[in-house]
């Protein structure tokens, strides 16, 4: 339905889905009360949303560490500040590098199974089946999904940054020779816990949020046809990686 | 049953392992690693000038970090300042004639106290001063002194310009 409409007024049409992705979120947040009930479904769902995602993570983060490491270290050797590559790393980790690659691998890992999940529960008709059983599928089959969005999306950051701080010791300590000392007490003197660490988790939590509202959105509203799935798994990616990176540079600019 | 129980193990696996994670980051890699209070005494050391010294900044004996700055004072009637050195209790061996000195590690490092031990046989107690101190070394005055010490024609000119501006500056910190 909405193919044909999108190429004639794309503009209302965007609006209209803005509109209904707020309109989404408080049914959500109304919802949660309710989900309370299904507790052992949400934690399934962190199972699947963070658990399951903890590989790819971790081997992310740990390549995205060693990169930081190389390319940091030639950088600083120019300027001969090489001792500074500790900092550089943590803060650039914390502050940015993990919320941010770790919300767009959650994107693509996470997002596009649930809203294939939730798209194709709407094409075989299961979310109206539950509506005949009388068990609210936003209460039921949403809400955990969004509450563990956001529990899983700022621990998964934390172990992204983890590894990539040890990558970034890997590369910078044990193969190009930096001091060990100079490393950790640098990092240490200059990263602080409330600005920068929590600074992190909180980015990292409201990305988790917007990802998981938009994945469950789009697979509750999908046409419910193979080809509408995958569309809304296409746009899932496309909008939660859009999202991410903007609302990235509201926060920085918030947070500051 | 079964599968309901791994999936709460590994739900609770993956908590867990975020927590740690959280806290490896939060007490391993931030400030709060230097903030390893124990037991310490504490030294106080008047400098006319500190730089850029930071509350919690190291202090190092023969480069070794042995503990951090705990206050920085402006001293009103002598506007010096009065940084408080809180050293370790395990190092209470540092004689009582040392001295200490602002440095700076490496070129674009922070800057830190470094105690230069002395020869005395008796040691520093708690409450003790440093009398012997070093400010830090200002990379624009000693630009500012080579290039006018360089040329011998500007240089009756510029040190009169000097006294005027630094006042100036010690006023300001004192307002704060």
């Amino acid at each position: 339905m909405s193919v044909a409409r999108k190429s004639s007024v794309p503009l209302s049409e965007g609006l209209a889905q803005i509109g209904a992705c707020g309109i989404f979120l408080f049914q959500i947040l109304r919802a949660i009360p309710r989900s309370l009930r299904h507790v052992r479904e949400t934690v399934r769902q962190i199972f699947f949303v963070g658990g399951m995602s903890l590989i790819i993570i971790m081997t992310c983060g740990l390549f995205v560490g060693m990169v930081l490491g190389l390319q940091l270290y030639h950088t600083l050797s120019i300027f001969g500040g090489t001792a500074a590559l500790g900092t550089v790393v943590a803060l650039s980790l914390y502050r940015e590098l993990g919320p941010v690659v770790t919300a767009l691998l959650f994107a693509g890992r996470a997002g596009t199974s649930i809203t294939a999940e939730i798209g194709l529960m709407r094409a075989t008709d299961q979310l109206d089946a539950m509506e005949m059983m009388a068990v609210d599928p936003l209460a039921y089959v949403v809400a955990p999904r969004f509450l563990a969005g956001i529990i899983a999306m700022p621990l998964l950051a934390c172990v992204f940054n983890a590894l990539g701080i040890l990558g970034a010791h890997l590369v910078g300590v044990s193969w190009l020779g930096l001091d060990n000392g100079t490393f950790w007490s640098n990092m240490t003197s200059n990263v602080d816990v409330w600005d920068d660490i929590l600074n992190g988790v909180w980015k990292s939590t409201a990305f988790g949020a917007v990802i998981t509202l938009i994945a469950t959105f789009q697979g509750y509203t999908t046409p419910p046809t193979s080809e509408g799935v995958a569309y809304a798994t296409t746009r899932t990616v496309v909008f939660s990686s859009i999202a991410t990176l903007a609302l990235d540079f509201v926060m920085t600019a918030f947070l500051m | 049953m079964a599968q309901r129980q791994s999936f709460q193990i590994g739900t609770g696996l993956f908590i867990v392992l975020g927590f740690a994670a959280l806290g490896y980051l939060a007490t391993q890699t931030s400030s709060l690693a230097n903030y390893r209070a124990g037991d310490s005494y504490a030294l106080k050391a008047r400098f006319t000038n500190i730089g850029q010294l930071k509350l919690r900044a190291p202090v190092k004996v023969a480069g070794v970090r042995v503990g951090s700055v705990s206050a920085i004072q402006l001293e009103p009637d002598k506007l010096d300042a009065l940084v408080t050195l809180a050293v370790d209790k395990r190092f209470d061996k540092i004689p009582d004639d040392s001295a200490a000195a602002v440095f700076t590690s490496g070129l674009l490092g922070d800057q830190y106290v470094a105690l230069q031990p002395g020869g005395s046989p008796d040691m520093f107690k708690n409450g003790d001063e440093v009398v012997l101190t070093q400010s830090s070394m200002q990379l624009e005055e000693l630009i500012g002194k080579y290039l006018v010490g360089g040329d011998a024609g500007k240089s009756g000119a510029k040190p009169d310009a000097k006294p005027d501006a630094k006042p100036e500056a010690i006023q300001q910190t004192d307002k704060k």
